[in-house]
Order: structure tokens, then C-alpha cells, then sequence
């Protein structure tokens, strides 16, 4: 969801004018959308009151959540059918169940919302999958337990890690070949790219840090390490993350260490650390920057932060183990 | 990171061959092919293999040989491998004799070789790993359990990835007191090879300040006057504890003493809740997919001491990878900065002290397939440095004082 909202945003600036009517923003519900492993469902939360206004039975574990584009769908990757379905934004309904293969973790949609890459654990690949003729048209093999998928938003080149070989992978999209294998901290799970394209984060669970990749030549330039106040390394698990929309700020959560570190991405600053739920991963930031949701998987809840304070404002119950939040607005 | 295989490469075209490693890293980050070679050391006649045992599945035991965790952990390393060009490959040594594989293994140093599994039982271990003493071979012991070749036969030379029995008792004796059961009817095997898990057990006892109600021993016989020393029900009789803690390494009494208690009672120990070093119920840290994936490779599930082996060629091919020098290695895996990923969730390491991994342990009821009751060490048990250190011997009990190795290079 982070990726998406990434590199939507500018897009839609660019294209404002072609946006137009089928802009996301016209008519956004606000509304919050979060997965939740153990219960098959996904919850919507009303974005301004935080109430629930539907519980919607998705399929067998459904973990990761993109929007489309338009904003109209909502796909959710479900780990357990080897499926994703298809959620209609406004009716909340799912109106389309599209088979891809056991073992599907997160995925990433191609700009123009034709393509579907997702990585498969079971098979150690990352698979391209054409949405318009419900195929796969490409798999390629990377290191085991792949995990984060994140394509540019030029749609040239994709980026997956690997969990077992602490790699990210550079694969041209048009090729389909690896061109460079980066060697990161241990167990690289999600990926935050800077607005202006030009960093690559990587958050390393078991590394207790961020790898910065510089995209110019895909070398690691920086490791951002966290250490909470009372924490030893090995509960620093970080996971989720996202950044502003202005690319100054990025947030990341911290798994095991129950907290969000609110981090200034030019000088690498950790400036804050936000107490939240147990087992934090997912995150969400809405489209003013002002909110931002915190899936907690081990405490059944999410955290709404408000930003601006700088602290956890209220603890919403979701499904069993939440996993993924993103935001209609 | 990669160093340049120079260093270590001393031939007569050494130049040459640094030239044009030079040229391939500046085309593509691309370093010479090097081999790592592993040795596997094995006894073709270990009782713990017999077929008739493996059959069994005992809680806590092996169900085959771990050879097949280090090659899974040589398959799914294979694009970290291929990056650093490093190719790792293993090869059988067969023991019949330690003095025999002591020669075969000085034999495959000669050609270059210096790390190799131990999949030996305890007495042979530390006989083997005595005998290689001031040689440059790294051992890795993957599957005997014995506490004392942690500390009376520590080793320089010998490194420990599966926990041994002070640690799983450990394990057992934290659950037990987090659940304030603390009075226990202990029941032991009077086996003269058993003493070292019993004491592992009464140590943890007194540790951690449970009651034992009634200490009582078991034993196996046909003879008529020793027929209630195998009958559970007469064992436990009129005994009001909180739990029966069973200490039978063999495991056939103690398979059968769950539900045949004379009051109901919960077992822990060699049935019931049993300390694991890895289990297949085991559902975060990506621990299903390992699962899957041995269970793909070697055609039954995973067990403790295939996670062992697995998590000693990780550990080989980490430092491996980093490190051309092979002189370094024995360092590099004592550091501190050794991170290891075990798929347990914290990140593991070698304890300077005594040269085991300290790792979270499993205690789970029901065999395969069945539930993960809890994972040590458990909340509140702290410790100054590591929590994972709250299990078997801390720095300042272990008599086992190993350090660096001096004049090698890091």
C-alpha cells in the first residue's frame, strides 16, 4: 500500500489534468481498509469517525492491499488460497477472485494497473501476472523466501528481496533478468521508495535496520539502525514503512519493539519513536500527512497516530492478526 | 566486503589470478570461484538412526540424518553463493573408528578442507574433537546434546548449534514456573548413560526453586519384583504434585506416561511438554516455509538436529562468504557481530565462553502436529546482557573458558 501511495502521487500531480474526473481524490471515501490474517476478513473503518462500517469476507488469509490507480479496486493478496481478490471500493464487494499461486506474499501493481507482480515463497520467484488476460506471463527465479515487491513508477524495473539471502534483487522489467543482486542487512522484508525516486529503503527485520540503496547504481549507501530506549537489538524487528508524500519524513515500523520510528530522511535522524500496539508491521499514511494507522499483529488492533503530535491518539480493534492498512482518500 | 582471494591464494600465478579477479570485481562485483568443502562426519552404526528407533518419532529426537538440514542450507543459499562466487559442497566421512576418521579428516585438510558436521553421539564427539585438538578444523556438532562437551571437554576447535541438555531443561524448568506449577514428582531412569540429562534436570530444578514432592525411579525390567517400578499409575500413586517431570533420553517409558498418571496430572520433560531445539508447528519467523521446504527436500519432517545442521552450514556460509581467509573463521564466528538468523525469531550467536549457540527453545506437547505450548526463554526471565542466556550455562558457571584464537587475521 505504501508503494502505491508512493508513486501515485506524483504521477497523478503530472497527469493532473488526465486524472481529472476519475481522480482518486474526487471521490474518496476516506475510508480505512485493513486486512487481517487469522479471520479471513477485511475490515473498513469510516477514516473520520474510526467506527467500523463493514466486515468484509475476503478469502483465505488475506495479507497485502493495493488500490488500483482509480482507486476503484482494491486488491488483496491471500496467502493461503493462492488468490487475489478483488474488492469494488464503493460497493464492498468482492466482485472478482483471480487465481495466482499458493503462496502469494505481497505484491505490487504496474503503473498502469495491467500487471500484477507478486512474490511467491513457496516457489522462490517473483511472478508477473497480466490482469487483462488473467495470466501468468513471467516468473523469475530469486532467492528463497522472497518477500517485498516494489516496481518502479517508470514500470521498468522491479525490486524484490529476499528474506533467506538477504538480497534485493534488481530485475529488469522488460527482460526479465536479474541485474544486480544487493547484499543488505539479515532478512529483508518491505521497501519505501523516495518520492524522487532516487533512495531505495529496505527495512531488515532481522538487522535491526533500514539498507539505503541509492538507485543510480544500486549500491547500499546508508544502514539506519533503531535502538528504543530499553530494547535490546534482537526485539528491534522492523518491517512496515512509508514516507511523507513530500519525501522529507519516513516512518518505520519496529515489530516486536511496539514502537514507530519517525525518521528525518536526509540526515538519517531517528527524531521520534511512537509507542503502538504489539507486533507492528502494516502502515498507512493518509493523503495530508496528518494520520497515519498501524496495523499491530500480536494485540489484534490498530494504532491511529496523529503525526503532528507525534504520539498515538486511539487504538482501533480490528481482525486476528492485522496485517495491512491502506486508505481510500 | 569481499575480500581478494589473493590473500589466501599463494600459488605461483597468484599474480595472474589477481589481475584478473581485479578486472571481473571491476566489471561486476564478481570475486573468483572459491570451494568450500564440508565434511560430514558420521557413524554408519549410530543407534540413534536405527530404522526401528526412526520409526518411532520420539519427541526430542532425531527422525533421520540431519546430512539433509546442511543441504537444504547449501540449496536455498545458492544466489548469495552465486554472488560471491563461492561454491560449498559436502563430503561423507564415515566413521568407523575415531583414530580412522581423525586420519581421513587430517587427510581432507591437507587439501584444504577445514570445516566439518559432527553427527556423532556424545563420547565420540568429544574423543574426535580431543583428538583434533591444535589443528585448524572447525567442528560443528549438530546432534548430541551432552552438557559436558560444553564445559569438562569444551573444545576450541568445537562449536555447538543444537542446545544442550542443561539449556532444554532450562527451557522446561522457566515454563514450570511461569505457570507456577512448581511441584513436580520427578521420575528418572536408572540407566548409568541417562545420569547426565538427569542431572541437567535436577540442576534446573534447583535453579529455579521448584519443589520436587517425590523423586522416584523407573525402570524397565521383567523381573516380577521389579514390576511396579514400570507402572506408571503405582509410580504416581497418592502423589499430589503439580506435574510429572520424566527424564528418559531413551523415550520408550516415558511415551507411555501421559495418561496413565494416578491423578491427573500434566507431564513434561521426555513426553508431554517437551523441549525443542526446532518444531514444525512452529508458525512465525517464516518457520513454515523451512518447514516446507525440508519437508519438500528430505521427504519427512524437520527436526531439532536437522535445524542444527542447517544452522551450522548457515553459519559456515556466512562467515564463508565474508571472509576468504579461512584462518579467520573460528573469530568471525565468536564475534559478537556474528548475527545468525534462525528462523526462531531472535538473532542468534555464539557464546564466547563455551561455544554454543544460544537460541530460543520450543516447548511443545503432542509430538508433530501438535501445539507449541510456549518459547524460552519466557517473558520475565531476564538476564544483564542476553535473555537468551538465561538457558544452560552462563559465562560465570560454565568452567569452559575459551577465547580468540590469537595471530589470526579478522
Amino acid at each position: 500500500m505504501k508503494m502505491n501511495q508512493q508513486k501515485f502521487l506524483p504521477m497523478c500531480a503530472l497527469v493532473l489534468a488526465m486524472c481529472g474526473a476519475a481522480s482518486a481524490s474526487a471521490k474518496a471515501t476516506g475510508e480505512v481498509f485493513i486486512s487481517s490474517e487469522k479471520d479471513n476478513v477485511v475490515t473498513v473503518l469510516d477514516g473520520k469517525t474510526q467506527k467500523q462500517v463493514a466486515s468484509i469476507k475476503a478469502c483465505k488469509r488475506p495479507r497485502h492491499m493495493q488500490l488500483t490507480p482509480d482507486h476503484q479496486k482494491l486488491y488483496v493478496g491471500c496467502g493461503d488460497d493462492g488468490t487475489a481478490v478483488v474488492i469494488d471500493v464503493a460497493s464492498k464487494k468482492v466482485t472478482e477472485k483471480v487465481k495466482l499461486e499458493e503462496g502469494v506474499e505481497i505484491f505490487d501493481l504496474s503503473p498502469d494497473g495491467k500487471m500484477l507482480y507478486f512474490s511467491n515463497e513457496d516457489t522462490a520467484s517473483v511472478v508477473g501476472f497480466d490482469l487483462v488476460s488473467k495470466k501468468v506471463t513471467i516468473q523469475i527465479k530469486v532467492g528463497e523466501e522472497p518477500e517485498g515487491v516494489l516496481i518502479t513508477p517508470d514500470g521498468k524495473t522491479l525490486y524484490v528481496t529476499s528474506e533467506v539471502a538477504s538480497l534485493v534483487h534488481v530485475i529488469d522489467v522488460a527482460s526479465g533478468k536479474i541485474l544486480k543482486n544487493v547484499e543488505v542487512a539479515k532478512r529483508p522484508r518491505r521497501f519505501a521508495l523516495t518520492p524522487d525516486g532516487k533512495e531505495l529503503w529496505v527495512s531488515c527485520e532481522m538487522g535491526s535496520a533500514v539498507s539505503v540503496i541509492r538507485t543510480s547504481d544500486h549500491t547500499v549507501v546508508d544502514t539506519i539502525k533503531f535502538q528504543p530506549k530499553g530494547f535490546r537489538a534482537d526485539e528491534v524487528t522492523p518491517v512496515g514503512m512509508i514516507m511523507t508524500s513530500d519525501g522529507k519524513t519516513a516512518f518505520v515500523s519496529l515489530g516486536r519493539a511496539n514502537h514507530v520510528a519517525v525518521v528525518d530522511v536526509a540526515s538519517r535522524a531517528v527524531n521520534n519513536l511512537i509507542l503502538v500496539g504489539k507486533r507492528a508491521w502494516g502502515l498507512a499514511l493518509t493523503r495530508d500527512n496528518s494520520t497515519l494507522y498501524v496495523a499491530n499483529g500480536m494485540s489484534d488492533d490498530v494504532s491511529v497516530v496523529d503525526v503532528a503530535k507525534g504520539r498515538a491518539v486511539k487504538t482501533i480493534k480490528a481482525g486476528r492478526v492485522p496485517h495491512s492498512v491502506v486508505i481510500d482518500d | 566486503m569481499i575480500k581478494s582471494p589473493t590473500a589466501f591464494r599463494s600459488g605461483g600465478s597468484g599474480w595472474r589470478r589477481g589481475l584478473v579477479c581485479a578486472l571481473l570485481a571491476s566489471a561486476g562485483g564478481i570475486t573468483l570461484a572459491r570451494d568450500v568443502t564440508i565434511g560430514v562426519v558420521y557413524a554408519p552404526d549410530d543407534a540413534r538412526y536405527d530404522s526401528k528407533r526412526l520409526e518411532k518419532s520420539y519427541p526430542g529426537q532425531p527422525l533421520g540424518r540431519p546430512r539433509a538440514g546442511a543441504e537444504m542450507a547449501i540449496a536455498e543459499s545458492e544466489f548469495q553463493l552465486n554472488n560471491a562466487g563461492l561454491k560449498v559442497v559436502l563430503k561423507d566421512v564415515p566413521l568407523d573408528s575415531v583414530a580412522q576418521a581423525n586420519k581421513q579428516m587430517l587427510a581432507l585438510m591437507q587439501k584444504g578442507v577445514r570445516h566439518f558436521l559432527l553427527d556423532l553421539p556424545g563420547a565420540t564427539v568429544a574423543e574426535l574433537s580431543k583428538s583434533l585438538q591444535g589443528t585448524d578444523a572447525l567442528l560443528f556438532n549438530v546432534s548430541a546434546s551432552q552438557d559436558n562437551l560444553r564445559r569438562s571437554a569444551c573444545s576450541a576447535n568445537l562449536f555447538h548449534t543444537l542446545p544442550d541438555e542443561s539449556m532444554m531443561a532450562d527451557a522446561t524448568a522457566q515454563f514450570l514456573t511461569a505457570h507456577k506449577w512448581t511441584k513436580v514428582l520427578l521420575l528418572t531412569s536408572t540407566v548409568v548413560d541417562d545420569a547426565p540429562s538427569i542431572s541437567a534436570a535436577r540442576n534446573a530444578i534447583k535453579r529455579y526453586g521448584i519443589k520436587v514432592v517425590a523423586d522416584k525411579a523407573y525402570k524397565l525390567s521383567n523381573d516380577p519384583r521389579e514390576r511396579d517400578l514400570g507402572n506408571v499409575a503405582l509410580l504416581t500413586a497418592g502423589i499430589d504434585a503439580d506435574v510429572v517431570w520424566v527424564v528418559d533420553p531413551d523415550g520408550e517409558f516415558a511415551r507411555d506416561v501421559p495418561y496413565r498418571t494416578n491423578l491427573p496430572r500434566l507431564v513434561v520433560g521426555s513426553a508431554g511438554l517437551v523441549a525443542e531445539a526446532w518444531h514444525t508447528s512452529w508458525e512465525r519467523n517464516g518457520a513454515p516455509q523451512l518447514t516446507r521446504r525440508f519437508k519438500k527436500a528430505a521427504n519427512r519432517p524437520m527436526a531439532g538436529a536437522d535445524w542444527a545442521a542447517w544452522m551450522a552450514t548457515k553459519a559456515i556460509i556466512d562467515v564463508a562468504i565474508k571472509l576468504p581467509d579461512m584462518r579467520s573463521h573460528r573469530n568471525a564466528l565468536r564475534s559478537a557481530d556474528l548475527v545468525l538468523d534462525g528462523f526462531k525469531g531472535a538473532r542468534l550467536s555464539f557464546r564466547r565462553w563455551d561455544q554454543q549457540l544460544r537460541q530460543p527453545i520450543f516447548l511443545a506437547s503432542g509430538g508433530f502436529g501438535g501445539g507449541i505450548a510456549g518459547v524460552a526463554p519466557l517473558d520475565g526471565f531476564l538476564h544483564p546482557s542476553n535473555n537468551l542466556d538465561t538457558l544452560g550455562a552462563d559465562e560465570k558457571e560454565s568452567p569452559c573458558k575459551l577465547s580468540d584464537s590469537s595471530g589470526a587475521k579478522k
